[in-house]
């Protein structure tokens, strides 16, 4: 069986792992490398690094360290963060990094999807969506340059048209963000996902508001995702990825050992 | 056996770094080239790919590749696409391949399931090839593709999704896996050093 996946995301920023608390107040909370490492030893079954200052800053991430993670972990891992054109890509991609994730460029310029997956195959194009909910239109809103708050933007897109407008031009798996829930640890927002699920024919990916290990038997058995991304519950220990991978297959999930 | 000659055929593909940092964490030291000579002299060879099959194709073309890998005596691994260009057709390229080994590369059909075919799944392979040696069936690989080479009587291991297809696949001197063995952990490490000593 094809196991659902445990993924860990770094968010990057100056060549440190950092995170913040709803896309706030960054912390660091150690460096790259030993971290991946960490992570890779525990079982994770991918990891991802985003570059969170990389697009709002104009800047491309910075590559040395890709090539430094692709040379210690056995793992395949994505990169995101700045990827605005197909050398870009191509770059990170001959660092070492399996897939790369792009998100603030795509809704720039909706065409980078189709360019990238034409030249380098839909298999290593993710998109990264964060979705907001809002209380007050009571809709379901795509943001842009969440890394830096001052510049965060809300785009014309509902979650839902851009996660079928990404699919249609090549996106080879979407990694929806629900900004409302990042960093809370309240549960993943399994309504959301449940309705983007159903009009997603790639692999999705949830991320945003795991904090027990429940939270994540929850997001596969009932929004049916194929990975699950957090970050703070594995940065600060509060869940080991071996003992979350015991539990899920007590929960009868398909996971990796 | 770490003194082999260990050559990355450099086939213009973006991924090549992170084969050779695997063959290296085992120990061998690896070059990548497409000079003729280097790859004659190789006593081991990878074939790795990323892409599409018809990007592919055309940089073994434009490269002088097709016929040079084709006539290679020595062990030759292909990996994901590496491996798909190793059979007769290609049907996302709509073109002809290597054909080294048996069978066209169609899209998968899997239904309800979600394509591409992306993630850790089970393989079985054939009992007691020596690429498989010390892992066990079940064991776990890192796949990424949504096209695939049906099962056939060069397949040395298999596995599911949606319906059952080539995990692995060896013909004389060429072997193939779909899934990328140098991010498939402990198993695709052994994969690797399996092939190495062959």
């Amino acid at each position: 069986m094809l196991a659902r996946r445990i993924i860990p995301c770094l968010d990057v920023k100056d060549g440190k792992v950092v995170k913040g608390v709803k896309f706030r107040n960054h912390e660091i909370v150690g460096d790259i490398v030993p971290l991946a490492k960490r992570y890779a030893e525990e079982g994770a079954d991918e990891l991802v690094f985003y570059d969170i200052t990389a697009s709002s800053d104009a800047r491309v991430v910075d590559k040395s360290w890709v090539s430094r993670v692709a040379e210690v972990i056995d793992i395949p891992f994505c990169v995101a963060g700045g990827i605005k054109t197909e050398d870009d890509a191509k770059r990170v991609l001959e660092f070492g990094a399996d897939k790369v994730s792009i998100n603030s460029p795509a809704l720039a310029d909706p065409s980078l999807i189709n360019r990238l997956a034409d030249k380098f195959g839909v298999q290593c194009i993710v998109v990264g969506i964060d979705s907001y909910y809002c209380d007050e239109t009571k809709t379901y809103q795509v943001k842009q340059f969440t890394g830096d708050e001052s510049r965060t933007v809300t785009t014309r897109w509902n979650t839902f048209d851009w996660v079928k407008e990404v699919q249609s031009r090549g996106a080879g798996e979407i990694v929806l963000n629900v900004m409302n829930q990042d960093g809370v640890r309240c549960g993943y927002d399994l309504e959301q996902l449940s309705r983007v699920r159903e009009i997603c024919q790639v692999p999705l990916i949830a991320s945003g508001g795991a904090g027990e290990m429940v939270h994540f038997a929850d997001v596969f058995n009932k929004a049916d995702v194929d990975g699950a991304l957090a970050a703070s519950v594995f940065h600060k220990a509060i869940i080991n990825i071996g003992e979350l991978k015991a539990y899920l297959i007590a929960q009868g999930v398909d996971i990796r050992l | 056996m770490s003194e082999q000659n260990v050559v990355i055929i450099d086939t213009g593909c973006a991924n090549l770094s992170s084969v050779r940092f695997a063959i290296e964490r085992l120990g061998y030291s690896v070059t990548v080239s497409k000079d003729p000579a280097v790859l004659q002299a190789a006593d081991k060879l990878f074939l790795p790919g990323v892409g599409t099959a018809k990007e592919a194709m055309n940089n073994f073309v434009e490269r002088d590749l097709v016929e040079q890998v084709r006539n290679l005596k020595q062990p030759v691994l292909g990996i994901c696409l590496g491996m798909q260009l190793m059979a007769e057709y290609s049907q996302e390229g709509e073109l002809a391949t290597l054909g080294v080994v048996s069978g066209s590369v169609d899209k998968m059909q899997v239904g309800n399931l979600r394509l591409p075919h992306m993630g850790w799944n089970q393989i079985t392979p054939v009992d007691g090839h020596p690429l498989f040696k010390d892992i066990p069936a079940g064991s776990y690989f890192y796949f990424v593709h949504s096209y695939a080479l049906a099962v056939n009587d060069d397949t040395i291991a298999s596995c599911e999704y949606g319906q059952p297809f080539t995990a692995a696949v060896g013909k004389d001197n060429f072997y193939g896996v779909q899934f990328h063995p140098e991010r498939s952990g402990k198993a695709g490490a052994q994969l690797i050093k399996n092939f190495l000593e062959l």
